[in-house]
């Protein structure tokens, strides 16, 4: 009884200390990679020519006194290096500066957006994971006809371009029932899922074949496994061999997946809110691209990039902790 | 039981043995082999058969536009009484209608075919071009190079890439070919990725020892040895870095931050309000199918491509 206690503890302690050297190395990487990214559109906003009040300057009724005491205002008469150590002090606040079109907080303004993405994102997930019993599916089933239906679907849904499966859907859906989601509901419940699912589906196609073909190819490896032949063998009835071998094993890596596909969720809610006038983060991104806000834009991208790195974090160690292999590569 | 390899082998291998080199007087090579394997491989080879077709009709846009539709992507389309012919829907003037300023729908889908193209192409092109290289030192060194190149890799990865494209596009409002060097920055890492694995495990081969005992250098066995064994992943990672950027160019330009404007490429064609998609219909299918259709064919051609290239995977 000591004795599987020492071995359960030093295992315990072994996978404590490969997390926190793992979470140390990547948290440095990160700030590194957040500093970079930030620095270099920080910089490049401000060395184009024009600098960011050339938004301001091409409106023709905005006299040359009043782009002055706007920059006055916004402190972009101050020297570069100056400005730059400013904004980035106030970053790591969580201070943007003031948003040149809304003469607000930009992270305020940001934070207003998030709920709507935040909804958005976690329904979209809901829909990708609609993928692991597609993928059992197939996998159980290899080489029939619910495998080449699968497949052909994820092949098809691969090649489909995010924003044109929403205009078509729109467009599809006004010329049958002379409605389409646009914006987000208000109202009921039922409101709201009316005008969140539609997004949800065209933002939730990529990881949905993502998920679907990985856990086809997870459980197609664990089927060939020798525990699985040994359970057949000693005559364990299909079903239970399903739960308890295959999906148990199979399964489990799907968690690092949720972390890596957050890149392309946020890549494609960008898209998506646009296409569908959702109001997150995704569609004042745009707006703020095309008014040259950029406040907003640092703000967003900031955001992004940090949610991005935890993404893929959370799923490295995930990984790690789930198979144990990986840790000592 | 494991020792039966060992023992010579049985009669009626060795007589297949002698037998083959009567049978077939020139060996085939590499290549040829995975052309026929492709060939035999039915989906694929219409894939590229479409693919093709595709690319010629594009690469022929100037001829069918001025000798069969006598129309020009950047012209005004006229009704027979003489206006401006905007928002026609499909008739037999105008084969898939004109758009809201008055182009031919079917003139510009022809030219934006060479853009969007152009720019796959050119992306993978990129991405091959540096990401093979990354790849090679990285798991041929090893060591600090590899660790470089790896962290490199990561950093890349973990940018919100469509995001830092809208802000780049913003400030240096690229061309076409610039365009594409700047998505080929964003896809190298993936290529350097899969080709670092296939180094990796050719590293260690034993013809790559016995080509360094007899004194090859590290450059020849690079070129020599490891190359060509990553080709095949490069080509069919090319495919795919060829058919993900199609689909980026179409959302970048979608969200009118791509192929500059007077250019038609397949994305922007539909960067208008999508309020006029209610009123006409038909300007929504034709562009978006036809990267539907193209990315579709690339992948098709890169899976068979894949199972053609690497017998040991063909099931």
């Amino acid at each position: 009884m000591v004795h599987r206690f020492a071995a359960f503890s030093r295992r315990e302690a072994f996978l404590a200390k490969w997390v926190r050297n793992f979470l140390l190395r990547r948290l440095l990487q990160s700030v590194v990679l957040l500093l970079v990214v930030v620095t270099a559109i920080f910089f490049l906003i401000h060395l184009t020519p024009g600098g960011p009040e050339a938004a301001l300057a091409n409106n023709p009724r905005t006299s040359p006194e009043e782009i002055a005491r706007l920059r006055e205002r916004f402190g972009l008469t101050d020297p570069l290096p100056v400005q730059y150590l400013r904004w980035l002090t106030n970053a790591a606040h969580l201070d943007f500066g003031r948003s040149y079109f809304y003469s607000r907080p930009a992270i305020e303004v940001v934070t207003e957006r998030l709920g709507p993405t935040v909804q958005l994102g976690v329904m979209s997930y809901i829909v990708a994971l609609l993928g692991v019993p597609l993928g059992l599916l197939a996998a159980m089933n290899r080489g029939k006809l619910g495998d080449g239906l699968i497949r052909l679907l994820t092949t098809l849904g691969h090649a489909m371009p995010t924003w044109w499966f929403g205009l078509t859907l729109i467009v599809v859906l006004n010329s049958l029932i002379g409605w389409f989601p646009n914006g987000q509901g208000s109202g009921g419940p039922w409101q709201w899922f009316i005008y969140i699912i539609f997004p949800a589906m065209v933002l939730g196609l990529a990881a949905l074949v993502t998920f679907t073909r990985f856990v086809r190819s997870e459980v197609l490896e664990v089927l060939n496994q020798d525990y699985v032949r040994t359970a057949h063998a000693k005559g364990l009835p299909m079903p239970f061999v399903t739960t308890a071998h295959v999906m148990r094993n199979a399964l489990l890596p799907v968690v690092t997946l949720l972390g890596y596909v957050l890149p392309t969720v946020l890549s494609g809610a960008l898209i998506t809110e646009y296409v569908f006038a959702w109001p997150g983060i995704g569609r004042l991104f745009y707006e703020a691209a095309v008014a040259r806000d950029y406040p907003i834009l640092l703000a967003i991208l900031t955001m992004t990039t940090m949610a991005t790195i935890i993404g893929t974090l959370i799923a490295d160690v995930a990984y790690g902790v789930v198979d144990p292999r990986v840790r000592y590569a | 039981m494991a020792q039966g390899s060992l023992v010579a082998p049985s009669p009626s291998a060795a007589f297949e043995a002698e037998q083959q080199p009567a049978r077939r007087t020139t060996s085939r090579g590499f290549w040829s082999s995975a052309w026929r394997r492709f060939r035999r491989d039915r989906v694929s080879l219409i894939a590229l058969g479409v693919l093709l077709l595709i690319v010629i009709v594009s690469a022929a846009a100037p001829l069918i536009a001025g000798h069969i539709l006598h129309t020009d992507p950047a012209q005004f389309m006229r009704t027979p009484a003489g206006r401006i012919a905007t928002l026609q829907p499909p008739s037999t003037a105008f084969p898939l209608g004109t758009d809201d300023v008055g182009r031919d729908v079917l003139t510009r889908l022809l030219y934006a075919g060479q853009v969007s193209l152009a720019v796959g192409f050119l992306v993978a092109m990129v991405s091959l071009g540096i990401g093979a290289p990354m790849g090679l030192m990285a798991g041929y060194f090893g060591g600090w190079v590899d660790d470089l190149i790896n962290a490199v890799v990561q950093f890349m990865i973990n940018i919100p890439a469509l995001f830092v494209l809208i802000v780049l596009s913003i400030f240096l409002t690229p061309n076409v070919v610039q365009l594409a060097l700047i998505f080929g920055l964003f896809f190298w890492p993936g290529t350097a990725r899969q080709v670092r694995g296939v180094v990796l495990s050719a590293r260690n081969r034993d013809y790559v020892d016995a080509a360094r005992v007899m004194g090859a250098g590290n450059r020849r066995i690079m070129v020599r040895h490891i190359l060509p064994n990553v080709a095949s992943v490069a080509i069919v990672v090319a495919g795919l870095d060829m058919a993900a950027a199609i689909l980026a160019e179409s959302s970048l330009s979608f969200l009118g931050f791509g192929v500059p404007v007077p250019l038609a490429s397949w994305g922007n064609m539909l960067s208008v309000s999508q309020e006029m998609f209610r009123s006409a219909p038909w300007l929504v299918y034709p562009p978006g199918g036809m990267i539907f259709i193209t990315v579709l064919c690339v992948f098709l051609v890169s899976d068979g491509l894949r199972d053609a290239l690497d017998p040991q995977l063909a099931r």
